[in-house]
């Protein structure tokens, strides 16, 4: 064999702290290496030619680079290799940047441990074989979980572009947390007026089918051919009769029920439509509150309902839909800030959150728009708005800035004046950020124009004063004396948290989450669409905390991404998979019971049995090569043999 | 202009580690939220509020800190480490700044001072404190021999002023005694004013 060695300097971030020009020399002296080289820059373009001209002028039949980590560019250097006429596979890559020149400042050792981790990619490639990839069909079909205004952009975009949609939403309207909003800064534009007709399309859509109170079940397959488990939740009513009349909510005795899309500030019927614009607006019977399915004795809503649509027997059923891709975009929910025992705890009714606010805001909450204490149903003279509440609160473990409460803080600032032009706002702030266009402008204006009174500072403590006000005690860093101020009103702009539910739909997808449970994406700055799972992409809050606009354009960029993948017929495996040496296999079945994909199946060789790997449905993590007795289960280009020559190496 | 405060020159990067290790806090954590000045029951009686000597700290401000009666006026209730959004004991970097102040004579609020030497020495005495004996040594420290004479007949009244000391039975006078020997040996040892 001969292999071609390139030490790469990365400008000065290895050959700082690492001596290049030794590792070379050194390597020249492992076993087939006929070629070294010490490039500045290998992945740019004159180090990628210099290395296929050395391929064909050395007649090298194997490289290896040691550069940074095979995450950053191991894909750029399989494709120069296969332009140059190589198998890609006849790569290695040493990462000396990540595991050697950033991490420690000697040199000698950096050097030794540089040479060394070449001297292990060379026995290894020693022993690579050429591998070919196979073809498998697509579905070309995705589907979105999650229909906020990220999952509705994805789901338009996609449908648009000739791809059908399954679109799987938790509640029974899309719409998601946007359209629980009054207005949306910086425009101070309606919500429901612009999300609105975008919820209208979808319903119209012919390339979208909504599963709405629907939730996922189960996930299986790979990139192209995922099947997909949904469970319809029972609605108590006949979505095929249902003409979203309202007959039943307006007959229901059952007056009491909390309104969680309200926030809980109003109360609704057992049977409900959320809202006017609902996508679909069909009913739904709330069962924990419905008097004839908790007594068994009312049937008020069956009895009204001119087209008969109410069912109360009712159950789940699962539905199985086959995608070729997954969308992500779940959204988040507000944290729990009754752990602010200072504030309250929520036992005080005037100290609410920013979306309980966003409903008092609107003409289609419970107030009908009319700004109300929720204790005496009085006008606020005096609102204290408190930002970052579970923000950048290392205390409660959520270190994170949630992104856009400074922004709506400002909006809700501003609509408080619209509403009740005697009133006067306050704004307890640590720092304003607004770095979005207009969003700067639009906050001075909350300032200069509407009046309303900024303060730099956290608050301390809320308690009522015992006269129907509420104490908030808070400090001015900037005059740097304590403030406080007597409220009708408090607003908290709570922090968000991924949605309820996250960790386990991230499970059942196979991607990972980070400490505040949003999804990781493949790469913070290049990929922040793809995932590390091959076909699962994201959009929108679910990966970060982020505004509508920048909601919106993720939910296109995913879309973009999976009509990218779509726009081929066929897709090529990844050749790194197990397979089964026959003559070994003694057919005990324990890859097959261990396998977590399901890619493993029993064969019928002359009589006996013996194991076989489903070379598209294998994803290569190496469970059966590490369960297998017998050591017949493999994983290619990871044998046994060559992980043993890479300890070999080193230990030698 | 002899107002501004040249911060290359006034930083001490020796205080800042010297506050930092006493105290077992990183000063640099303090994101001068003011939640500390916000929650501060004694504010109205400081010169300088908490969250401006957080400040002074973090920039290795030494005798603007140290000089200042804030930390004197410090009740240490514990509300500003409680409230802190970043986990910050600033009720011990307090308690460190009032050590660092005696250690290099710097005490601004001596009253502070003698208040305590004369609650400690009835403790030292009987193992609990006494609060007329307490009243008695602090009047004669500090002169100030009617202060707060107006609450005097409440307490009484409520019992709240017992003439006899209470002495801990069982030698536990002696033991608590013995603690403040103990730390008075120490203290010689290390040249720390007792």
């Amino acid at each position: 064999m001969r292999i071609g060695v390139f030490i790469c300097h990365c400008g000065s971030n290895i050959a700082g702290t690492v001596d290049c020009t030794k590792v070379a020399e050194i390597a020249k002296k492992f076993p087939d290496v006929v070629y070294t080289a010490e490039p500045m820059y290998t992945c740019a373009e004159p180090g990628q030619t210099a290395m296929e001209d050395a391929i064909h002028e050395y007649r090298l039949d194997g490289v290896v680079v040691a550069s940074c980590s095979p995450r950053m560019h191991e894909a750029t250097f399989r494709r120069t290799v296969e332009r140059a006429g190589l198998n890609r596979y006849m790569f290695e890559m040493a990462n000396i940047r990540e595991h050697v020149s950033w991490i420690g400042k000697e040199k000698d050792a950096n050097t030794n441990k540089a040479a060394e981790l070449v001297e292990i990619a060379v026995a290894k490639l020693r022993n690579n074989r050429p591998l070919t990839a196979k073809t498998f069909d697509v579905t070309k079909k995705v589907l979105i979980a999650g229909g906020g205004v990220a999952g509705i952009q994805s789901a338009l975009d996609c449908a648009d572009g000739g791809v059908p949609v399954i679109l799987v939403e938790r509640e029974s309207t899309i719409g998601g947390k946007m359209a629980k909003l009054d207005k949306t800064f910086p425009t101070v534009d309606c919500s429901a007026c612009i999300l609105g007709p975008k919820m209208v399309d979808v319903a119209q859509h012919p390339n979208i089918t909504l599963h709405a109170y629907s939730e996922i079940e189960d996930v299986s397959g790979y990139v192209g051919n995922f099947s997909v488990k949904i469970r319809k939740l029972a609605t108590y009513v006949d979505w095929e009769k249902c003409t979203g009349c309202g007959v039943c909510s307006e007959k229901c005795p059952s007056k009491k029920t909390p309104d969680a899309f309200n926030e809980f500030t109003g109360t609704t019927t057992a049977v409900s439509i959320s809202f006017p614009q609902a996508i679909p607006k069909k009913a739904v019977i709330n069962a924990r509150h419905c008097r004839q399915l908790t007594k068994g004795k009312c049937g008020v809503c069956a009895k009204f309902c001119p087209t008969g649509a109410i069912d109360y027997a009712m159950q789940d059923s699962i539905v199985t839909e086959e995608v070729g891709c997954i969308i992500a975009a779940t959204g988040y929910d507000l944290m729990d800030w009754t752990v602010y025992r200072e504030y309250g705890g929520g036992a005080y009714p005037d100290v609410i959150t920013s979306l309980q606010y966003e409903r008092l805001l609107s003409s289609s909450g419970p107030t009908g728009g009319h700004l109300i204490r929720p204790s005496d149903g009085g006008e606020p003279q005096n609102v204290v708005f408190v930002q970052c509440v579970g923000s950048r609160d290392k205390s409660i473990g959520r270190p994170q800035c949630s992104a856009f409460c400074c922004m709506y803080t400002a909006k809700q600032a501003v609509l408080t004046k619209e509403h009740l032009p005697e009133s006067q706002s306050y704004v307890f702030y640590m720092d304003i950020r607004a770095p979005g266009k207009m969003y700067d402008e639009f906050t001075r204006r909350a300032m200069e124009e509407y009046g309303v009174e900024y303060i730099r500072g956290r608050v301390s403590a809320i308690y009522p004063d015992g006269l129907g006000q509420y104490v908030v005690m808070g400090s001015d860093t900037l005059l740097g004396e304590p403030v406080e101020i007597k409220a009708d009103l408090v607003v908290l702009a709570v922090g968000i948290e991924a949605a309820r539910g996250t960790r386990a739909l991230a499970e059942k997808l196979r991607i990972s989450y980070d400490k505040s449970g949003f999804f990781m994406e493949s790469h913070v700055k290049l990929k922040p669409v793809e995932t590390n799972t091959a076909g699962v992409f994201l959009a929108g809050v679910c990966q970060g905390a982020k505004d509508i606009p920048a909601s919106v354009a993720q939910g296109s960029a995913a879309a973009a991404k999976v009509m990218a993948l779509f726009a081929r017929d066929k897709l090529e495996n990844n050749p790194q998979i197990a397979f089964v040496d026959l003559r070994r296999c003694v057919g005990c079945g324990k890859c097959i019971r261990c396998c977590p994909f399901g890619a493993i199946k029993e064969k019928d060789i002359r009589g006996e049995t013996k194991a076989q790997v489903i070379e598209t449905v294998c994803q290569g993590c190496g469970l059966c090569t590490s369960t297998c007795p017998q050591g017949a289960a493999q994983l290619s280009h990871a044998t046994d043999n060559q992980i043993l020559a890479e300890v070999n190496a080193l230990c030698r | 202009m002899s107002n501004i405060t040249d911060i290359r020159l006034k930083r001490d990067a020796g205080f800042i580690a010297e506050v930092e290790a006493a105290s077992g806090q990183k000063l640099s954590t303090c994101y001068q939220c003011g939640n500390c000045t916000a929650g501060c029951p004694a504010g109205f009686a400081y010169d300088k509020q908490v969250n401006r000597i957080m400040r002074g700290a973090q920039l290795g401000l030494k005798d603007d800190v140290l000089n200042s009666r804030a930390i004197w006026m410090c009740l240490s209730c514990f509300t500003c480490s409680l409230r802190c959004p970043n986990n910050i004991d600033v009720a011990a970097i307090m308690e460190t700044l009032r050590h660092m102040a005696r250690k290099k004579n710097m005490v601004s609020v001596r009253k502070v001072e003698k208040f305590w030497f004369s609650f400690l020495n009835t403790v030292r005495a009987f193992g609990r404190s006494w609060e007329i004996g307490t009243m008695a040594l602090y009047m004669l420290r500090s002169l100030r021999v009617f202060t707060d004479i107006d609450l005097a007949p409440e307490a009484l009244k409520k019992q709240k002023l017992p003439f006899k000391p209470y002495v801990v039975p069982n030698g536990g006078a002696g033991a608590v005694g013995r603690i403040f020997k103990r730390y008075r040996e120490r203290a010689d040892r290390e040249g720390v004013r007792p």
